[in-house]
C-alpha cells in the first residue's frame, strides 16, 4: 500500500473542495458578418435557476428576432456565459469587450456580479443592458451613463407590497422582524425597508444578515420566536427564499411572513401549502394582457414549462435592444444611450408601456403583488399563486412607485 | 430566559447536528477504510433527494424515504466496483481528482435530467407544525428525523461492533495487510461500507429535501459542512464523528445566537482549533497507514 500522510490527504482534500467554487470558462466561436450581443448570467449557485430561466427567455428572443430578418438585415448572435461571481464576471465581461468584438452587454441577475460588469462597461465605453439585479444602489449612487437597469429596483418591490401591506392595517405600529441577505442586494432592500418602516409608523425590532449559503434558518427562526414580532419580512434572495418559506411552514411560526423580494421559479419550489404572504413580482404568467399571452403560449410550447418572471424580461430586453438598433440603425453606443434616454416607449407585454428615465436609466414600469391561492384550487403546479392588481393604479403615474430624484443620489 | 434561549438554540444544534451524521458518518467509514476522501458524496446525497421526490409522486413519503437510499446505494456498488476499487492504494490525489470530477458530473447530470429550476416537496401533513414543550419549540418532522438518525445510528454501531462483519471492518482499517494475512478479502467488505456510507448519504438527502431546497448543487453545498464534521471527529472513530457532527450543530446554533454574522464562520473556526489541539481529530486513531 502506498504510504501517504492524513496532513497530505487533509490538506489536498480541502483544496479540492475549495476548488468548486470555481467555475470553467467555455469557448463560443462567432463570426463577423453577425451582430454579435455578450450575455453574462449566474447559472450556478444560489440564483443558478433563475439564469437558467433567463437563458431560455433570451434564446427565445433571438430565435424571434433572427425568425424576422435580425438587425439591420444581420443575423444575431448572443454568446451567452455563466458570470459565476463578481470578479468571474467583470474578467468575462471584459473578454467579450475586447477580444470577441461586442458592441453591447446584456445580462445578470446578481446584483453584485452587475456592480462589475457596469465598472467595465464603464471603462470601456460601451453599452451594459442590466437585466435582472434589483439593487437601488446600482441606480442610485453607482450609475453610470452606459448602464440601463430593465428589473424593478428595491425601492419599488417596497412600495408595491407597502401599498398592500398598508391597505391590510400591517403596518402602523406594528413589530417587524426582518431576515436580510447579507451582500448588496439585500443590505440595499433592508434599506429601503426601513425608509418604509419609518414613513409609516412600523417598527423593525429586530435584522439578521444571512449569509447566502445558509441553508438551515432553524437558529433564526428561534430568534424571531423569542423576539414575538407582528410581522416577519424576508429581504432574502433567490434560492434562500424558498429554504426559508419551506423552514418557516416547518416550524409554524403563528407570525404572518411578508417579503419584498421573491421570484416566481423560486416560489414554485416552496410547494403548494408552503408559501404564505405578499410578495412582490415584476410580471407573471397569468397576466391577463393579450401580448403577454402570447409570448407565455409560444414559450410553453417550447419548452414545455411556462415562462417564470426571468425569462419574460430577458425576452423584452432583446426585443428592446433589437428595436433600438433597427431604428437608429446602428450598435454605436453613443447613439443606442440616446435612443433610451430620449424616454422611448417599449411594448413589454403589460397593459401600459414602458420607458427608461434619462436621468437614472431605470426602466419605469407597472409592478404587481401576489399572493398564494386558497389550498386546492390550484390549476397545476404552476397555479397556486394568484397575481394581484398592476400597481400603481391605472389613473396613477408609472413613476409614483419608484424613487424621486431627491431620493435617489444618482447622477450620470 | 436568556439562558432558556441559549438552551433551545444548544437542543436545536444538536438536532441539525444529527442531520449532519448521516452524510458525515459515511464519509468517514469510507475514508477510514478505503483511505479515500469521496468527495462525490455529495452528490449520492443530492441523488437521494431527488429520487425520493421522484418517487413521493407516485407512492408518497413514507417508501420514497425507504426505496430512494436502497437504490442509491446500489448504486454505490457501480461506484465502488468500477471507480472507487482502483484508487484504495494509489496516490490519494488520484482519488480526489476522480470523486471531485465525479461530483461535477453529477451535478451537471441532475441539471441535464431535472433542469437548473429548484423541485418542490412538502412536508407529509403527518409531520407538519411543531411541539412546544414547556418554553422550547420543536419541528415535529426535525423530531422524527432525529428518531430516525438514532435508529439508523443505533443500527450501524452494532453492525460495526456486535457483528463478525464488524470485526472485519475494523480490523480492516487497522492492519488490511493482517486482514489478509488470515485469509479474508476485504473487497466485498469495502463494497458493502460504500453500500452504506453512500446509502446514508442518500437517506439524508431524502429526509432533508421537505425541508430545504432540491437543486442541482445541494451536493456540493453540504459536502464543505460534512468534511469538517470528519476531520473535527478524526478517522476511524464512530463516536468522535457523532461527537463533532453535534458539536458542529450546537457551536452553529450558539454562534448565531450572540454574533449571527459569524454563524457560518463558526465551524471552521472550531476545525481550525480542534486541529491545533488535537491534529488527528477529537477521538482520532492513530492508523498506521495515514502515519
Amino acid at each position: 500500500m502506498t504510504r501517504y500522510t492524513r496532513r497530505t490527504l487533509l490538506k489536498t482534500g480541502a483544496a479540492f473542495a475549495g476548488a468548486s467554487a470555481f467555475g470553467f470558462p467555455s469557448i463560443v466561436h462567432g463570426e463577423t458578418e453577425k451582430i454579435k450581443i455578450g450575455h453574462l448570467t449566474p447559472l450556478t449557485g444560489f440564483l443558478g435557476a433563475l439564469g437558467a430561466y433567463a437563458t431560455l427567455g433570451m434564446r427565445m428572443a433571438e430565435e424571434e428576432i433572427n425568425q424576422a430578418g435580425g438587425i439591420m438585415g444581420r443575423q444575431l448572435e448572443v454568446m451567452s456565459e455563466d458570470s459565476v461571481n463578481p470578479a468571474t464576471a467583470a474578467t468575462k465581461a471584459q473578454r467579450m469587450l475586447e477580444q470577441d468584438g461586442v458592441p453591447v452587454l446584456i445580462g445578470e441577475i446578481n446584483s453584485a456580479s452587475a456592480l462589475t460588469i457596469m465598472q467595465v462597461a464603464d471603462r470601456n465605453k460601451k453599452l451594459f443592458m442590466q437585466v435582472g439585479a434589483r439593487s437601488d444602489a446600482l441606480r442610485g449612487k453607482n450609475c453610470n451613463k452606459f448602464t440601463f437597469h430593465v428589473d424593478i429596483p428595491n425601492t419599488v418591490m417596497v412600495n408595491t407590497v407597502g401599498k398592500a401591506l398598508l391597505r391590510d392595517n400591517m403596518v402602523k405600529d406594528k413589530k417587524f422582524f426582518t431576515l436580510t441577505a447579507d451582500y448588496i442586494f439585500g443590505h440595499d432592500l433592508l434599506n429601503a425597508a426601513k425608509r418604509f418602516f419609518g414613513a409609516n409608523q412600523g417598527n423593525l425590532i429586530g435584522d439578521e444578515l444571512i449569509a447566502t449559503d445558509v441553508t438551515d434558518f432553524s437558529p433564526y427562526l428561534l430568534k424571531i420566536r423569542q423576539a414575538k414580532p407582528d410581522v416577519v419580512c424576508s429581504n432574502l434572495a433567490g434560492n434562500q427564499v424558498t429554504t426559508l418559506i419551506k423552514q418557516y411552514a416547518e416550524f409554524d411560526l403563528p407570525y404572518p411572513i411578508v417579503g419584498f423580494n421573491l421570484n416566481t421559479a423560486d416560489a414554485w419550489a416552496a410547494g403548494d401549502g408552503n408559501l404564505a404572504g405578499t410578495w412582490p413580482t415584476v410580471w407573471y404568467h397569468t397576466l391577463d394582457v393579450p401580448a403577454s399571452k402570447s409570448f407565455v403560449e409560444k414559450f410553453t410550447k417550447k419548452n414545455g414549462k411556462p415562462p417564470e418572471n426571468h425569462a419574460w424580461i430577458e425576452y423584452v430586453t432583446f426585443k428592446m435592444m433589437a428595436q433600438a438598433m433597427n431604428e437608429t440603425k446602428s450598435t454605436d453606443t453613443d447613439k443606442l444611450i440616446a435612443y433610451f434616454e430620449k424616454e422611448t416607449q417599449f411594448d413589454v407585454l403589460k397593459a401600459r408601456k414602458a420607458y427608461f428615465r434619462s436621468w437614472d436609466h431605470q426602466l419605469v414600469q407597472e409592478a404587481y403583488t401576489f399572493s398564494p391561492r386558497p389550498k386546492g384550487q390550484a390549476k397545476d403546479k404552476w397555479d397556486f399563486i394568484a397575481l394581484g392588481a398592476a400597481v400603481p393604479e391605472a389613473n396613477e403615474p408609472l413613476e409614483v412607485i419608484n424613487s424621486t430624484k431627491e431620493q435617489n443620489p444618482c447622477s450620470l | 430566559m436568556q439562558f432558556g434561549f441559549l438552551l433551545e438554540q444548544v437542543v436545536n444544534g444538536l438536532v441539525l447536528g444529527g442531520y449532519y451524521l448521516l452524510i458525515a458518518l459515511g464519509l468517514s467509514l469510507i475514508f477510514s477504510v478505503g483511505g479515500v476522501v469521496n468527495l462525490a458524496h455529495g452528490a449520492f446525497y443530492a441523488l437521494g433527494a431527488y429520487a425520493s421526490v421522484e418517487i413521493t409522486k407516485y407512492l408518497g413519503f413514507g417508501p420514497a424515504v425507504v426505496i430512494s437510499p436502497l437504490a442509491v446505494a446500489m448504486l454505490g456498488i457501480l461506484f465502488e466496483r468500477y471507480i472507487l476499487r482502483r484508487f484504495y492504494t494509489a496516490d490519494p490525489i488520484l482519488s480526489l481528482l476522480v470523486t471531485f470530477g465525479l461530483a461535477m458530473i453529477a451535478e451537471q447530470a441532475i441539471r441535464i435530467i431535472w433542469g437548473a429550476a429548484p423541485l418542490s416537496a412538502s412536508i407529509p401533513p403527518t409531520f407538519r407544525g411543531s411541539i412546544i414543550l414547556g418554553d422550547f419549540l420543536f419541528s415535529r418532522y426535525r423530531v422524527m428525523l432525529l428518531a430516525v438518525v438514532a435508529v439508523v445510528l443505533l443500527g450501524v454501531w452494532l453492525l460495526l461492533h456486535k457483528t463478525s462483519f464488524g470485526r472485519v471492518v475494523r480490523a480492516g482499517i487497522q492492519r488490511p495487510d493482517m486482514v489478509a494475512a488470515l485469509g479474508i478479502r476485504l473487497q466485498p467488505y469495502m463494497t458493502a461500507i460504500v453500500m452504506l456510507g453512500v446509502g446514508m448519504a442518500a437517506m439524508g438527502g431524502a429526509f432533508f429535501a421537505p425541508i430545504t431546497i432540491v437543486h442541482p448543487a445541494m451536493g456540493a453545498e453540504i459536502i464543505t459542512v460534512a468534511f469538517v464534521v470528519v476531520v473535527i471527529g478524526g478517522l476511524g472513530s464512530f463516536w468522535g464523528v457523532v461527537i463533532a457532527a453535534l458539536l458542529v450543530g450546537v457551536v452553529r446554533g450558539i454562534t448565531i445566537h450572540f454574533v449571527p454574522a459569524a454563524g457560518e464562520a463558526s465551524i471552521y473556526v472550531l476545525m481550525f482549533l480542534v486541529l491545533l489541539v488535537r491534529p488527528r481529530g477529537l477521538l482520532g486513531e492513530r492508523i498506521e497507514k495515514f502515519e
